[in-house]
């Protein structure tokens, strides 16, 4: 039994959450693999050759493999795939796209987004925006996986020595071509990992006000949230949105501002340890779930909060 | 070109979900039963490559008990011609339905086949990826912008780090994102025309497809109830409980 984990990357950096996936397929199996498949991309490989928990790295470099396409990585991993008991990634959209096309030609019933591993063929996951868990057994000889990252702790980076071994490349896709990726890039945590989180909802009224939130969110070295009402109206971009279809978060601290609460939105971040409210409609749902609620216009109360923040001799990073 | 959309009927998003005493599941009687939110941006998003004269039909089809057939009529309220109901009884794993989703494609013979990215009732996100594979079709996955081109799509997907642009040949599976468009409501008319469509119906039986779980769903939970917090009465009490309480900054 060996698991085999697909690392994702953009061939010069291991993406964080790779890291996270690595420690949930140990609690699998400790035998775990990594495939990391790209381009020029040893430097990846090596990084990973060094988690403790990796006992060996299998590299694919071929330019074919520059940008990512779940047809292109697919067929490398279905390749390799009878050696293992266990196929993993994260459940972000990287491993949501590639892991069912895997799933599907191995003819295995894929089981989505794990919380927990019970056992090697028993894992925990979240059903209906997380508003219930359920408890599934695989039957499947191989077992096909994808993790929820914020669910599992990082896998510690260094200490480790794991052979790397080079792999085949596969035949290139002609179905499909990358074009182009616009990432938006930002000095900020990463709102996936943040050790805070500031949201704005549809009360923010407008993209400009979210200014308020940037303020707030400068001070407390915070990422920026959103709800999907704040995306679907323009105000900020997609790469912002927490919720069921968004980004799950769970942060220390989450400051919700302006969202009522839709049950899409709570999906996302409601297993964060500390939830704050600010909204001025004491009904809306968010206070159901938040530890501390503001009830108040939050055009007074941002600048307010800011100010009070600014009076503190020390802010936690 | 023909566009085959795929739907499902799941309890609305609306609906705050019960879980059953005995843990086998969660209460689906007498629960409100829409149709999956992306979907609805998959048939709009087919209705208007139809409009605008790129394609020459589509049909939405649904694998689910009989009352599906709601689902299926509503997509035919809003613009589809025609509908395809394959009867299963109970609940049906994703890779079963992209089974029988192949046998569909296989009759049918469209160009592109729609679906929304996620059932919000499972969650799994799997189903058009999995046809996609089984199909050996190019997947273009949480779609917001797709561009009809001769033997093509571009298509903007919704990634992590941002938006992330491919091409892919016809034919083709896309897997709609909520942001790719603005689902019409079906009108009076319109709904009383859907009556008249036809809707084919097919057991998954006569599909030769197997449709027995391959996961034992051992047992459905609460999530753990969050304790009950509280109400601050100003800015300074919440900065106070930030710092001294809960210790968070």
């Amino acid at each position: 039994m060996s698991v085999l984990l697909i690392a994702e990357h953009n061939n010069k950096e291991v993406k964080p959450f790779t890291f996270n996936a690595i420690s949930a397929s140990s609690q699998i199996h400790e035998d775990v693999h990594v495939l990391v498949i790209g381009s020029n991309s040893e430097e990846v490989a090596k990084s990973i050759s060094q988690v403790p928990n990796v006992k060996k790295v299998i590299n694919v470099n071929n330019p074919i493999y520059e940008n990512y396409l779940a047809e292109n990585y697919t067929s490398v991993i279905i390749k390799l795939s009878g050696n293992y008991s266990h196929i993993v990634c994260s459940a972000n959209t990287f491993g949501k796209n590639l892991m069912p096309r895997v799933a599907a030609l191995l003819d295995v019933s894929q089981i989505s987004d794990i919380t927990k591993v019970i056992s090697e063929d028993t894992f925990q996951r979240p059903i209906y925006a997380g508003n219930a868990f359920a408890t599934v057994k695989s039957s499947d000889k191989i077992k096909c996986v994808t993790i929820r990252p914020t669910s599992f702790d990082p896998a510690p980076t260094s200490g480790g020595s794991a052979e790397i071994q080079n792999g085949d490349a596969a035949e290139a896709t002609e179905i499909s071509k990358f074009i182009k990726k616009e990432e938006i890039k930002s000095d900020r945590p990463e709102l996936g990992t943040a050790r805070v989180v500031v949201s704005g909802g549809r009360g923010m009224q407008s993209g400009e006000n979210f200014k308020l939130i940037t303020a707030v969110a400068d001070k407390l070295n915070a990422a920026i949230g959103a709800s999907r009402a704040a995306v679907d109206a323009g105000y900020i971009t997609n790469d912002h949105q927490v919720g069921q279809t968004g980004k799950v978060v769970v942060p220390d601290l989450y400051i919700a501002v302006g969202i009522s609460g839709a049950i899409q939105h709570l999906a996302g971040m409601k297993e964060s340890k500390v939830i704050v409210a600010i909204n001025k409609d004491g009904e809306a749902p968010i206070f159901s779930v938040a530890d501390y609620g503001l009830e108040a216009d939050l055009f007074d109360a941002l600048p307010k909060f800011l100010e009070e923040l600014n009076k503190l001799n020390t802010i936690q990073k | 070109m023909k566009i085959l959309v795929a739907v499902k009927r799941v309890i609305d998003y609306n609906v705050q979900i019960r879980v059953k005493e005995d843990k086998s599941g969660v209460v689906t009687d007498n629960v409100k039963m829409s149709t999956n939110p992306p979907d609805d941006n998959a048939i709009e998003e087919a209705v208007k490559i139809k409009e605008a004269g790129k394609a020459k039909e589509v049909v939405a089809v649904s694998v689910g008990e009989e009352k599906a057939q709601e689902t299926v009529r509503k997509a035919l309220a809003v613009g589809a011609d025609r509908g395809i109901l394959v009867k299963v009884d109970g609940v049906i794993e994703p890779l079963a339905v992209s089974k029988i989703l192949k046998k569909i494609v296989e009759k049918e013979k469209p160009d592109l086949v729609f679906m929304g990215k996620q059932a919000i009732d499972d969650d799994c996100n799997q189903t058009g990826q999995m046809l996609a594979a089984l199909l050996n079709w190019p997947q273009a996955t949480f779609a917001s912008k797709i561009e009809v081109k001769e033997k093509s799509l571009v298509v903007t997907r919704e990634v992590d780090e941002g938006l992330e642009t491919i091409e892919v040949n016809v034919p083709a599976i896309v897997t709609c994102d909520l942001r790719l468009n603005e689902p019409r409501y079906a009108s009076l008319p319109n709904i009383m025309k859907a009556k008249k469509k036809p809707i084919e119906q097919i057991s998954a039986g006569d599909l030769g497809v197997d449709v027995k779980s391959r996961i034992e769903q051992i047992k459905v939970e609460e999530p753990p109830k969050r304790k009950a917090g509280i109400k601050v009465a100003s800015v300074e009490e919440l900065v106070q409980k930030l710092k001294n309480e809960a210790k968070v900054i």
